[in-house]
């Protein structure tokens, strides 16, 4: 094993067991701090794909944004533990981890199908490859609509969070 | 053997998987928030991919996008749960059940 793979699969493993921290522990804070984990091992797996300036906007604004926003909330509502109380048996659970399945399933089908999946990835990579350069380029060029569609989309954001969360307008 | 496009998809895959497992079997509102963003991280690991394999940038666009429509669907989701908890004073989603009947 070389070290490129070697960190896959500590990222990997890494971002996995970060994500099951989050469906697994009780306490949305805990959830909260093991999702902010598994961001960064994503992040190292940018990093392994050549997607620099993708692994940065990861940390910046998942793991610093997102996520603060999240925790400020979780905070800031105080609740208690509530999901230790009684455990009540239900089968849509059980419904819902089967078709979950089923889906993941499919999913991993669709891409397995993919002609050359098991392919090695191409071996040269040009230097400017998702350097900072490259996507404000391409932003600015080729993908400009979407761009001013995501600011349009953050502003829409903003003010209907500031409308939505006041108490009295 | 080296690493290969299917080892990332796998990975996907699977993070996919733990975020649609999370979001049917917890309760807290906010928890359900936080497998949605695992499940948007897991298309984002497969777009940045795809990216990689064919060396066009145009994967990681949509990654970008994708994360800006997080950031704006968790500013405004969060608002409506802080709206919520001073109504019903819970985040569970059994307690949220007005429509009921």
């Amino acid at each position: 094993m070389n070290v490129e793979q070697v960190l896959f699969y500590l990222f990997a493993f890494g971002a996995l067991a970060g994500c099951s921290g989050v469906v697994l522990s009780r306490n949305p804070i805990n959830s909260a701090v093991s999702l902010v984990a598994a961001f960064f091992f994503l992040a190292g797996n940018y990093v392994l794909l050549h997607a620099n300036f993708m692994a940065i906007v990861q940390i910046l604004v998942y793991a610093g944004a997102i996520m603060v926003l999240f925790l400020f909330v979780l905070m800031l509502l105080n609740q208690r533990d509530e999901e230790l109380g009684k455990r009540t048996f239900s089968i849509a659970p059980l419904l819902g981890i089967f078709a979950a399945a089923v889906v993941s399933v499919t999913i991993g089908a669709g891409f397995m199908s993919y002609r050359n999946a098991t392919a090695n990835f191409p071996a040269d990579v040009p230097v400017s490859f998702g350097t900072v350069q490259q996507i404000g380029r391409a932003l600015m060029t080729t993908h400009l609509l979407p761009f001013e569609l995501v600011s349009l989309l953050l502003l829409i954001g903003i003010v209907s969070a500031v409308v939505v969360a006041k108490r009295r307008l | 053997m080296s690493l290969t496009l299917e080892h990332y998809l796998l990975l996907s895959a699977a993070l996919f998987t733990i975020g649609a497992v999370g979001l049917v079997t917890r309760r807290n509102v906010i928890v359900l928030f936080m497998c949605v963003e695992i499940m948007l991280n897991a298309a984002n690991l497969a777009l940045i991919a795809f990216s990689r394999f064919h060396l066009v940038a145009d994967g990681q666009m949509f990654a970008f996008t994708v994360m800006a429509v997080a950031a704006a669907e968790a500013g405004i989701g969060l608002a409506i749960m802080v709206n919520i908890f001073r109504h019903k004073k819970s985040l569970l989603v059994d307690d949220l059940n007005v429509f009921k009947n």
